[in-house]
């Protein structure tokens, strides 16, 4: 025993040995682990990114050449270096400290010594760049756009980063992502797949040649041209009338939810975030945190609807048997909740259904709302009904665009209230505010949008979304070509739409009607508050309207939320028909309306809060 | 064989062995050392041609060793235990350090590592004292001397700190279980490490739980016939519960986080992806470059001087304790087996060798040599390919380094020489 003891350790020691090294040079071995050693370079050939189109094929994002001037320390000779920086354009502190840079990560490894010069500077550098051994020039694509519009919706594309690296092993360090939009939602369709080249390195880290002949080498496969459903013209010409004023617009194509348009204001121009100003542009509007250029409010931003809510209720209401359009209630310059009366504009008296929208009457909608509720013999049951009516048009939840990002907005439900209020302890009076669309609801500009596409065709929506095609006719996500249907039957709908088009006959818009055109539209005037400083104060309200035509076969339906606007009528109606115009007609026959939209600002209305003085709000004049 | 010279006797077959381990070493130390300026084979500021120096040294050693009169290591096996001892104290003083590790003396041209020299006096010393006639390896007395002679090297290297080398003095205990030092201390050291490492597995609940489904299963299926008492079992299952217990305490306690890292990379403790990741990225770097270079060789390996990672310096220290993963990049699969079978053939037959002894010093002695060698193999390459944590010791007649090359060689041809004038011993 003792005599074997040494010879048998010796024995399990090989034979463990050898069982380890199978298992890591037979089994854990593969022949593709050649891709990432590190001795073997990867010359990568990138394809063009695809562009983007408009609906109607009209080009949006296209390709520019960039060049940078790029430097293999090691095999720099003495240069002129003051004759160098000039045609650089960079100073010799920051020449020195750029080859410095670029020594330290690594002598013979190229760096971008200047990155992304312009045509113009890259001719003048051009013929001389043989008197400087070391730097070269490499050509590299960016973005071209052919509009100043759409900077949030198209989104932009920016280097990977640590993270982008770890979790997706297609990206090399240097390469463009896609990173807010559809840059980002579609990049793959977009940046199509890059070629790769194997070179074997010698010792030497001399290239001798394609590692096992390119066998493992790929073609590089071209991106994608995708067309969106953006039309380009009404886009550029809502962002001009967004001119000075904060807020969000989308408009869509009722019949198959296409985006028309998505405008936030304020805006920027897309080509800011491409070329060597880009880090500076993109500091300056990232930490502009009062006016967030950056935060695409059609999408974002969630207020209360406001009155355009009331259509819904007035739906729910039809759907429920609770009143018929003959139904009235008594407008008292308001209504009351308990003792309290609460206010109303629309000038008091007898109101029935269509009244009621048109003149925007509280009274009457908060008797509709508590006929909902009554019908339940719990208000808990009605909270409910009440909840899946209103979730049926794409309210309190993402809708599932092909939009990165996105706001659920807010409809409350029954634990909502009991958090808040206690079980039991609240009923319809309590909550009596999202009759009229103030409260605790609180939508998107895109939702309000959608709800008013559902309205216009009488019952159902497509999924919002802005791509029309891959290539020139590739199908879409079978999701946005569903129909979802509202919880309303179709005929209920034509009472209420026929009070929204009287908003513009006899109504809260009846000044802002399209010769032509038969609109069906509701205004809504939403009160506000913020802090500053920790103190609550009111705003001037905001302005809301959303609106489909034509009101028979509608083409756009569209929802405008200027922020601070107060009436309803005021900005979001007056862009509101603008859009309308420019859209269905192709031009604008009211000049003097359009001309007062793209002149008024409300800048004056934003920096009120910040003057440190008091100041008025809701002000007659405009 | 005539018998006469100082070559006469020698075993050739393990001299073979011998000249190719080196070769095959050196081979791989001039693969990864080889730079972009690329000299002659002779320029000694390089590190293979240095080595190839060494190689001179080591055969002059040999040389050496082999004219000397074998019975010279016996009679002076303690006077050299004792110098080395005093160079290895001697290096608080005039140490130099290198790499954080006050192991060596600087002799101009060369830095000697006298814990190399003490490998060699150690095993000498420890033959002569087994083999004194008056020393009784069943007397608790001498058992506590043996001790003493390999642990006092291991325990002056330990603060250089060289915690590698002092873990290697440990291997001659397998001198001491071939002489008769009873057997069973060889098992509570197995059953400690197992314990050891289980616990921190699988915590200490379930270590106790499988001890004791262990004693159960044992009661259920024994013969009937086979008494076994209870109350000292239960005593055992008490002893390791407590044992498991002591390990926490000490894992959290007295380890410090560089030593838990290591623990926790070895035996999959850390489940976090995250961390792994990163233990992985800093004291786990070395192993796992390693791997990946071993791994990538395959079954034939990339080729003499292909190899990409060796060529990128991917792998540190691979000259040194890393030459392992030189071969199994270069020469894959059948390079590593061939290696490891040539280190095998190597052992077995050294062992063979030191059993044929008539003299029990020359069995004795011949035991440490093979017992210290397996054990720089054995820690080595299990270090290498990823099954034992990171000690840094070299892999014997491969690792580049003068002291290594030359005492081991001194270590080994001591041994053929003793073994060559066996005939003579019995007269």
């Amino acid at each position: 025993m003792k005599k074997l003891l040494l010879s048998s350790v010796v024995v399990i020691i090989g034979f463990t040995f050898i069982g380890r090294l199978s298992y890591l040079q037979l089994f854990r071995f593969s022949p593709d682990q050649i891709l990432d050693d590190p001795a073997i370079k990867k010359i990568y050939d990138y394809p063009e990114r695809g562009y983007i189109y408009d609906r109607d094929g009209k080009l949006m994002v296209g390709n520019q050449p960039a060049y940078d001037v790029m430097v293999i320390p090691r095999e720099v000779k003495p240069l002129d270096t003051v004759e160098f920086c000039q045609l650089l354009g960079i100073n010799k502190l920051e020449f020195l400290s750029k080859m410095e840079k670029a020594r330290i990560y690594s002598p013979r490894l190229p760096s971008v010594l200047v990155p992304q010069l312009s045509k113009e500077d890259y001719a003048k550098l051009q013929e001389k760049m043989r008197h400087y051994v070391g730097f070269y020039i490499q050509k590299r694509s960016l973005r071209y756009y052919n509009t100043h519009s759409a900077a949030n919706v198209l989104g932009y594309i920016s280097e990977v980063n640590e993270g982008d690296l770890q979790n997706n092993p297609y990206y090399v360090a240097g390469e463009l992502k896609g990173r807010t939009g559809i840059e980002m939602e579609y990049e793959e369709i977009l940046r199509g797949r890059k070629g790769v080249k194997h070179i074997q390195k010698d010792r030497f880290n001399r290239d001798i040649g394609p590692y096992k002949n390119g066998k493992l080498d790929t073609l590089p496969k071209q991106g994608k041209e995708i067309h969106i459903t953006l039309d380009k013209e009404l886009q550029e010409y809502g962002e001009k009338l967004m001119h000075g004023k904060r807020g969000g617009i989308v408009a869509i194509e009722p019949k198959t939810g296409e985006i028309l348009a998505m405008i936030s204001g304020p805006t920027y121009d897309p080509a800011l975030l491409v070329g060597r100003e880009r880090s500076k542009n993109y500091s300056k509007l990232h930490y502009d945190t009062i006016a967030k250029p950056t935060w695409d409010r059609s999408i974002l931003a969630q207020p209360s609807p406001g009155s355009p809510f009331k259509t819904l209720n007035a739906l729910i209401a039809l759907q429920e048997g609770v009143i018929d359009p003959s139904t009235k209630f008594r407008c008292y310059h308001g209504f009351y909740v308990g003792n309290t009366l609460r206010g109303c504009h629309c000038g008091g008296g007898v109101r029935d259904l269509n009244s009621g929208i048109y003149q925007s009457c509280n009274a009457y909608f908060a008797g509709v709302f508590r006929k909902i509720y009554d019908k339940y013999s719990t208000t808990d049951e009605g909270m409910d009904v009440w909840d899946k009516h209103i979730k049926s048009f794409g309210l309190g939840d993402y809708l599932g665009t092909d939009l990165p990002t996105g706001a659920p907005g807010r409809i409350p439900d029954k634990e909502y209230y009991d958090k808040w209020y206690g079980d039991g302890r609240w009923a319809a009076s309590t909550i009596i505010s999202n009759s009229i669309g103030q409260g605790e609801v609180a939508a998107t500009p895109l939702q309000l949008a959608n709800m008013t596409a559902a309205i216009a065709n009488r019952g159902y929506f497509y999924t919002p979304h802005v791509i029309k095609s891959v290539g020139n006719s590739g199908a879409i996500d079978p999701k946005f070509t569903t129909p979802h249907y509202t919880t309303i039957d179709r005929k209920y709908f034509e009472p209420v739409i026929h009070g929204m088009a009287d908003v513009y006959n006899y109504g809260t818009a009846k000044w802002l009607k399209i010769p032509g055109v038969d609109i069906a539209g509701k205004t809504g005037t939403v009160e506000n508050y913020i802090r500053v400083d920790g103190e609550r104060m009111q705003l001037t309200d905001h302005s809301v309207f959303v609106a489909f035509a034509p009101v028979e076969n509608p083409q756009i339906a569209l929802a405008v939320y200027i922020e601070n606007g107060y009436f309803g009528a005021r900005y979001a109606g007056h862009i509101a028909s603008l859009l309308i115009e420019k859209y269905i007609k192709g031009e604008i026959t009211r000049k003097d309306l359009e001309t007062r939209m793209l002149e008024k600002t409300l800048e004056h209305e934003y920096a009120k809060p910040y003057t440190g003085e008091p100041f008025k709000i809701n002000e007659r004049e405009w | 064989m005539s018998g006469k010279g100082p070559f006469g006797r020698i075993d050739w077959i393990t001299v073979i062995l011998y000249v190719l381990l080196v070769f095959i070493g050196w081979i791989n130390i001039y693969s990864t050392s080889l730079s972009d300026t690329a000299t002659s084979i002779f320029d000694f500021s390089t590190l293979y041609g240095k080595q190839l120096f060494f190689i001179g040294l080591a055969f002059l050693g040999i040389i050496f060793v082999l004219f000397v009169e074998s019975s010279f290591f016996e009679r002076f096996a303690s006077i050299f235990y004792v110098v080395s001892i005093v160079l290895l104290l001697g290096l608080f003083v005039f140490g130099k350090k290198i790499a954080g590790a006050t192991s060596w003396y600087d002799l101009g041209f060369f830095n000697f590592q006298p814990s190399e020299l003490a490998k060699v006096t150690t095993a000498l010393a420890l033959a002569k004292f087994l083999s004194d006639i008056q020393t009784d390896i069943r007397s608790g007395k001498h058992q506590l001397y043996a001790l003493t002679i390999i642990l006092l090297p291991a325990l002056l290297i330990l603060p250089q700190p060289d915690p590698g080398s002092a873990l290697i003095y440990f291997s001659l205990f397998f001198v001491l279980f071939r002489e008769g030092f009873p057997l069973y201390y060889l098992g509570i050291l197995l059953v400690i490490v197992l314990l050891f490492a289980t616990t921190l597995m699988f915590g200490t609940v379930w270590v106790v739980i499988g001890l004791i489904t262990l004693a159960l299963l044992v009661y259920t299926f024994k013969k009937a016939t086979l008494k076994i008492p209870v109350l000292p079992v239960i005593g055992v299952i008490v002893v390791s519960t407590l044992f498991s217990l002591s390990v926490n305490f000490v894992f959290e306690k007295v380890f410090e986080q560089r030593h838990r890292d290591r623990f926790a990379l070895w035996l999959g403790l850390e489940k976090d992806e995250k961390k792994l990741e990163e233990i992985r990225k800093t004291i786990g770097y070395n192993t796992y470059q390693s791997e990946k270079a071993i791994e990538s060789g395959g079954f034939f390996g990339k080729g003499f001087l292909e190899g990409t990672r060796t060529k990128g310096d991917f792998v540190p220290e691979q000259h040194s304790d890393y030459i392992f993963s030189s071969v199994g990049e270069e020469w894959g699969f059948l390079g590593t087996t061939t290696v490891i079978l040539l280190f095998s053939f190597f052992f077995l037959r050294l062992i063979h060798i030191a059993e044929r002894q008539k003299s029990d010093f020359s069995r004795m002695y011949g035991y440490g040599v093979i017992s210290l060698l397996v054990f720089h193999y054995f820690i080595n390459i299990g270090m290498v390919i990823g099954l034992l944590p990171t000690i840094g010791v070299p892999l014997p007649f491969f690792s580049y380094g003068g002291s290594g090359l030359i005492f081991f060689s001194m270590l080994l041809f001591i041994f053929l020489k003793l073994d060559s004038n066996r005939l003579k011993d019995g007269i």
